[in-house]
């Protein structure tokens, strides 16, 4: 029982963020229609955005180590903690959520230029030259990020206070056995809260609901005279956004390194087809599933029965339901049938 | 595109200027510091398999994001091949290009169901199994993350067979009837392969199947309403296709006999992919044009780094140098796919016919402004939706 609950929750969090960038993905599929290939890169981009913030407030300067008697040391203390004390400390050690402030309004910046720059050119071509062209610009970050920071992995730790494991059993008088890290407890709440506030703002918002009318046909949209491409650049910025936050939170559970867009990207592609194109409540339940199928899969009692299962069940799965229901879970009819 | 209209050139003299400008690489390209059997050698096995993958996207307009593993299923059959029978590469090729065909015949027969992004999402699928797999569960047959490598071992029933005495020392090097396929010869077997598949993408252009498959590019629907079952030539094309990619795998371990599973990583599709726009899809000449291009950078902008580079600005006065050469380090050395990436995309952005279309849009400039004539020929090449 203990063991069906610790995966289940193992898979919520990588769920977690298959589910955010799948989100963003097929935010921007169903509304611009664009396959974007370099949705990956803008979570990276979140992630590094963490880097950054976590950079800019270490920045520091060499001060006489009093601790030490015997000769003159020096050692590396950061200027928030010369001005500021046990604030300026307490500051480095939120970096992370911290970050969260700093990346959305860059995250925001960096999907309108991206929509306005090159995207928005390409709404009249093809599927598979949208997929090539920002397959090309996925590159060019990569790379970008990769000249700047380097090919290594930056370990990006949690607040001190969220390091450790909740003892989730107890909460439910399951035993002791139970225990999960608390920061990935905050990762799940997290993403729910974002899933959550963007279906508010599409459901709930007139803003939203004219983006919604603009996915189910955005001619007649612009015959009723809303400018409906303005606001298509305004949920790519937020597709941007979301996936931005979502590389920013995962920063502790994966140190960010500049391929982690590219290995995202992947399996997100595959949550998204899985879950249907366009369909934003089929890229959330698909992202969970996917990530709950995951980790059962490396269970190794299963991984007894069927060897290397684990390395496949992703794309086993994704082929199946491809094969079995053509438009994914919850696809609509008349998106992506060629 | 040459859909309708005479091609420009005679198909004849086309492959004999072909044969001519990729058996005399190593001397024309000797200015370009490219004259080196290694990179000749990818130069024509990449180009082997950027024909074979646009048989399938230029031809019929499926974008397969899965052909590496193709190209890995090729290279491991040769390897096991060299390890099991002989060092000749003859029974080594016919098994790459066997099992590749194998392998795609069943992924083709199952992703061919779909059409578009899900075509494409399929095959990435199976190709990132076969990854997975090649380096997991099917380690005994892949030898893992180390790659399969001979072995002084290994049986090799069919060379102990005909040969007398203790081998000699050392592993031993593939071969032709005696020719060590390493360096010049290694090129020149690849490049006479190369010429020959050529030959057949050629014909397959302009055979009825070729039309057929063009028609089902632009149509499928239409094609289906006269009665034709489409199935069956997309399966054709789509093996013919995976052969390709066999060959030029099974190529791969004829000239450095051993192979790993990242051969067949999705990167690795992504790259055939790359090869094929930027030299032009559904072009004949385009894909090895790309296939070449990439290739060079990889190898030569790669080797590059800022000593090179302050050799070569060494003219510009030093204040100016500080600025050039970390800029300039940004995209060469190991920064290389930086200007992949840029170039491929300014393509795409502006060239969508790719090189090819580049080179005909030039060569028409000069034809109408020597005859005067405004005659602007539309550029819609892409299949409609």
């Amino acid at each position: 029982m203990d063991a069906i609950f610790i995966q289940i929750l193992n898979g919520l969090d990588k769920g977690a963020a298959y589910a955010l960038i799948a989100l963003g993905l097929t935010l921007v599929f169903g509304t611009l229609g664009i396959v974007n290939f370099a949705h990956g890169a803008l979570f990276m981009l979140g992630a590094f955005c963490a880097v950054t913030f976590q950079k800019l407030v270490t920045i520091s300067d060499r001060v006489r180590d009093e601790g030490v008697t015997a000769f003159v040391a020096y050692k590396e203390t950061p200027y928030l903690e010369i001005w500021f004390g046990d604030t300026g400390a307490t500051i480095i050690d939120y970096s992370v959520p911290l970050s969260i402030l700093f990346a959305i309004p860059i995250m925001l910046l960096i999907g309108f230029v991206m929509e306005r720059g090159l995207i928005k050119h390409f709404y009249k071509r093809s599927h598979a030259e949208q997929i090539l062209v920002t397959f090309g610009l996925a590159i060019v970050i990569q790379e970008l990020i990769k000249a700047y920071f380097g090919a290594n992995p930056i370990p990006q730790p949690a607040p001190e206070i969220l390091a450790g494991s909740a003892n989730v059993g107890s909460w439910f008088g399951l035993g002791n056995n139970l225990v999960y890290p608390w920061w990935r407890l905050i990762y799940l709440t997290f993403s729910g809260v974002t899933i959550f506030s963007v279906f508010a703002f599409l459901k709930f918002t007139t803003y939203g609901m004219v983006v919604r009318a603009g996915m189910r046909d955005r001619e007649t949209v612009g015959l009723l005279g809303i400018d409906i491409e303005r606001r298509f650049t305004i949920v790519f910025a937020i597709a941007a956004m979301v996936a931005g936050v979502a590389g920013v939170m995962y920063t502790p559970i994966l140190p960010p390194d500049y391929h982690m867009g590219m290995d995202f990207l992947v399996l997100s592609f595959v949550v998204v087809v899985v879950g249907g194109m366009g369909s934003l409540g089929g890229a959330v339940c698909a992202g969970f599933l996917l990530g709950i199928v995951q980790s059962f899969a490396s269970m190794n009692e299963v991984k007894e029965i069927f060897p290397g299962i684990d390395q496949i069940i992703l794309y086993l799965v994704a082929v199946i339901v491809l094969l079995v229901l053509p438009r994914g879970l919850m696809g609509r009819t008349g998106v992506m049938d060629d | 595109m040459t859909d309708m209209k005479k091609p420009v050139l005679n198909d004849m003299l086309l492959l004999f200027i072909f044969s001519a400008v990729i058996l005399l690489m190593p001397f024309w390209l000797e200015p370009f510091g490219a004259a080196y059997p290694d990179l000749l050698q990818k130069f024509a096995i990449y180009g082997i398999f950027a024909i074979g993958f646009n048989i399938l996207l230029g031809l019929t307009g499926y974008l397969s994001f899965g052909h590496a593993a193709f190209l890995g299923v090729g290279s491991y059959a040769a390897v096991w091949s060299f390890k099991l029978l002989t060092m000749n590469v003859l029974p080594a090729v016919l098994f790459g290009v066997l099992f590749a065909g194998a392998l795609a015949a069943i992924i083709g027969f199952l992703s061919l169901r779909r059409s578009g992004i899900y075509f494409s999402i399929l095959t990435l699928a199976f190709a990132q199994m076969s990854y997975n797999l090649a380096y997991s569960v099917l380690t005994p047959i892949t030898n893992g993350e180390t790659g399969l490598q001979l072995d002084r071992s290994d049986p090799r029933i069919l060379d102990r067979m005909f040969s007398e005495g203790e081998p000699a020392a050392g592993l031993p090097s593939t071969d032709l009837f005696g020719v060590t396929m390493s360096g010049y010869p290694g090129f020149y077997f690849c490049a006479v392969i190369l010429i020959v598949c050529f030959f057949i993408s050629i014909r397959i252009f302009r055979s009825p199947f070729g039309l057929m498959l063009k028609g089902i590019k632009s149509n499928q629907n239409r094609m289906q309403y006269t009665g034709l079952n489409t199935r069956p030539y997309m399966q054709t094309a789509f093996i013919i296709s995976g052969m390709f990619a066999g060959l030029a795998g099974s190529l791969l371990a004829v000239t450095d006999p051993l192979a790993g599973a990242e051969r067949m990583q999705w990167t690795a599709s992504g790259e055939v992919v790359l090869m094929t726009i930027l030299g032009g899809v559904g072009t004949l000449i385009g894909p090895i044009l790309g296939a070449a291009l990439i290739k060079y950078f990889e190898n030569i902008f790669s080797s590059f780094n800022d000593t090179v580079l302050e050799q070569a600005f060494s003219f510009l006065p030093e204040s100016v140098l500080d600025v050039v050469v970390p800029l300039m380090g940004l995209f060469v050395g190991s920064g290389w796919q930086l200007t992949l990436g840029l170039l491929f995309m300014v393509v795409v952005i502006f060239l969508p016919g790719g090189l090819v279309e580049g080179f005909n849009r030039i060569f028409k400039f000069i034809r109408s402004g020597k005859k005067r004539k405004g005659l602007v020929e539309p550029t819609q090449d892409q299949a409609s939706e």
